[in-house]
């Protein structure tokens, strides 16, 4: 195995030893799927004008929302932070490995694991209880299939670039914070992209954030057209390449500027 | 050609130091103010292959800097500084390929994981050949007596059992060199015992190049030969450890709980270091005095509970260095 490989293997396995830390997790997105849904169902019992989207797409909407909500990234890295904070991180930069891709890779499986421990109840909700069915053509699944891949990237990129910055400050945890603030709202995860006003639209088509969650979501529901995809799917890759080298970057001067105090 | 080789190493942090109070913490928030600390102040020194070298000071004399800039953590501000060739943080990844370090306050063992696991991720992330990691393994378990910890999670291991895991951690890749940090801070006596043991065989037997930096003087008797010691981010000796003892004092401590501590003790080769309670720290020359001799002396005047005889701690031989050096 390649160290990489190692890296995401090792820190899945410890993942999915978590076995309550899924549970609890189930029953919360659970209960949160509702709790969006029914706010969403009332609003569109209260409105009479056409709105950006269908209520029909909301339930997939929401429900996949729910399935790949570990794999946005609204949280830390605790592992690296916690490294960070003893001290301990310094064993990273003894290994013969790029530190980046090495970070990289465990952000990945931070990112997955969870996913592939919660998606399952979520996705039979949506199937079972909403009647979601699969996207409205072979060629929206294709670029929700490739939405999803560059959306995880893309996650992996931000992990990365906010764990970085936490090597320039003791307790860079606030800043940190702020970043993933943008991430909970602008991703889609609070209220579907679509229904923020006109005039924010510029501002959340032209951030990351959406491309982490919103974006794959509204083309697995043909809100946005399949022929439209690839134009959407392009900017989350540019913004994947851009976060990914201004985390190396980062990281770069993080390293040679760094203090390990004590020890 | 030296492995490791130091010349006139530099390094300075800047601190930021805070004012006191609640109004010092509120002027922080505008404007810092810093304060300089020379870490290293022109240290240099040269290792052979096979060495093992000790490497002493008080507290923020600079030893774990040292180690950081020759493991490649650390960037210097100026001086030179090589270990098998090559500048270790202009060509990191290959430099640490051929090292292995031990931060004894430290672990590099996943918490959450067996320790059989760390050192399978380790195998990958050094690039060990299968058969060579299967062998070394087996060596390592044998001589630290791992077996019945490699199916533990590292957190529920004992502080002795976590770090001979983290020894053998750093042994996979069968490094020529081999750094220890305090590796025995906080080890019971026997741990301390196996660890020394097992550092001088790895020495012996493999002729790998050790630089320990410690706090324990005993640390040092047990394994080293040569002694670097540091203060102020100077080298203020290099040599073997009985020039050590010799350039500062040759004394050593005779420890005696008296029934009486407050009693007066007049000797005329002993002088009173110390008194804690019932406790009576006395220095005497070997040289001048045999400790047989003494201890029949004061046990005939006074009523002994309990004695021992030891050297200096380290930090007071390296504090008598400092001062004589400084003056």
């Amino acid at each position: 195995m390649t160290p990489y490989a190692a890296v995401v293997s090792a820190r899945f396995r410890m993942l999915l030893q978590y076995r309550a830390a899924a549970l609890a997790g189930i029953v919360t997105q659970t209960f949160f799927g509702f709790t969006r849904l029914m706010i969403l169902t009332a609003f569109f019992a209260a409105t009479t004008r056409p709105q950006a989207m269908a209520p029909a797409d909301i339930p997939a909407y929401v429900w996949f929302g729910q399935a790949l909500f570990q794999m946005v990234p609204w949280t830390l890295d605790r592992e690296i932070a916690a490294q960070i904070r003893s001290g301990d991180v310094i064993y990273e930069l003894l290994r013969p490995v790029d530190l980046y891709a090495s970070w990289f890779s465990r952000a990945f499986a931070l990112r997955t694991a969870p996913v592939l421990l919660r998606a399952l109840p979520m996705v039979l909700i949506a199937a079972l209880a909403f009647g979601v069915g699969p996207p409205p053509s072979v060629g929206s699944a294709v670029a929700f299939a490739a939405s999803v891949t560059s959306a995880l990237f893309l996650s992996c990129a931000l992990t990365v670039l906010v764990s970085v910055s936490m090597l320039r400050t003791v307790s860079g945890e606030g800043a940190a914070q702020t970043l993933l603030l943008l991430v909970w709202v602008f991703s889609g995860l609070v209220i579907p992209l679509p229904f923020f006003p006109e005039w924010m639209q510029t501002f959340i088509r032209w951030c990351p954030f959406s491309g982490l969650l919103d974006v794959p979501l509204r083309i697995y529901t043909g809100n946005i057209p399949a022929a439209d995809a690839s134009w959407f799917v392009a900017r989350q890759l540019g913004w994947t390449v851009v976060l990914v080298v201004l985390g190396r970057v980062a990281l770069k001067r993080g390293v040679r500027r760094m203090v390990v105090l004590g020890g | 050609m030296p492995q490791i080789l130091v010349e006139n190493l530099v390094k300075t942090f800047r601190v930021a130091e805070r004012r006191p109070g609640l109004w010092g913490a509120v002027l922080g928030l505008a404007a810092r103010k810093q304060r300089s600390v020379e870490a290293l102040a022109g240290v240099s020194f040269a290792i052979e292959p096979g060495e093992l070298v000790g490497y002493i000071g008080p507290n923020g004399a600079g030893k774990s800097t040292t180690i950081k800039v020759l493991s490649g953590i650390l960037v210097p501000d100026s001086g030179r500084c090589e270990v098998l060739g090559r500048v270790p943080w202009e060509e990191r990844r290959a430099h640490v390929a051929h090292l292995g370090v031990v931060f004894g306050q430290r672990t590099q063992l996943w918490w959450d994981l067996p320790a059989g696991e760390s050192f399978e991720l380790l195998r990958d992330v050094y690039r060990v050949p299968a058969a060579d990691f299967a062998r070394r393994l087996d060596e390592l378990v044998a001589l630290l007596d791992l077996a019945p910890m490699l199916r533990t999670p590292v957190r529920q291991l004992s502080l002795g059992q976590r770090m001979r895991c983290d020894l053998a951690a750093s042994l996979l890749h069968a490094p020529p060199i081999l750094f220890l940090d305090e590796p025995t801070i906080g080890l019971d006596a026997s741990s301390k015992l196996a660890m020394r043991d097992f550092v001088k065989r790895l020495n012996r037997e493999r002729g790998v190049t050790v630089l320990l930096t410690t706090h324990d003087l005993d640390d040092i008797e047990a394994l080293c030969r040569r002694v670097i010691v540091l203060g102020g981010g100077r080298v203020l000796l290099d040599g073997t450890l009985e020039s050590l003892r010799a350039s500062v004092t040759p004394e050593r401590w005779l420890t005696v709980d008296l029934a009486d501590g407050s009693a007066p003790i007049d000797d005329p080769d002993a002088r009173v270091v110390s008194r804690e309670g019932d406790r009576v720290r006395l220095a005497f020359d070997p040289g001048r005095v045999a400790p047989a001799a003494l201890i029949a002396r004061i046990a005939a005047k006074h009523v002994v509970h309990d004695l021992f005889v030891e050297n200096p701690p380290i930090e007071t031989v390296v504090a008598k260095l400092y001062e004589s050096r400084s003056q």
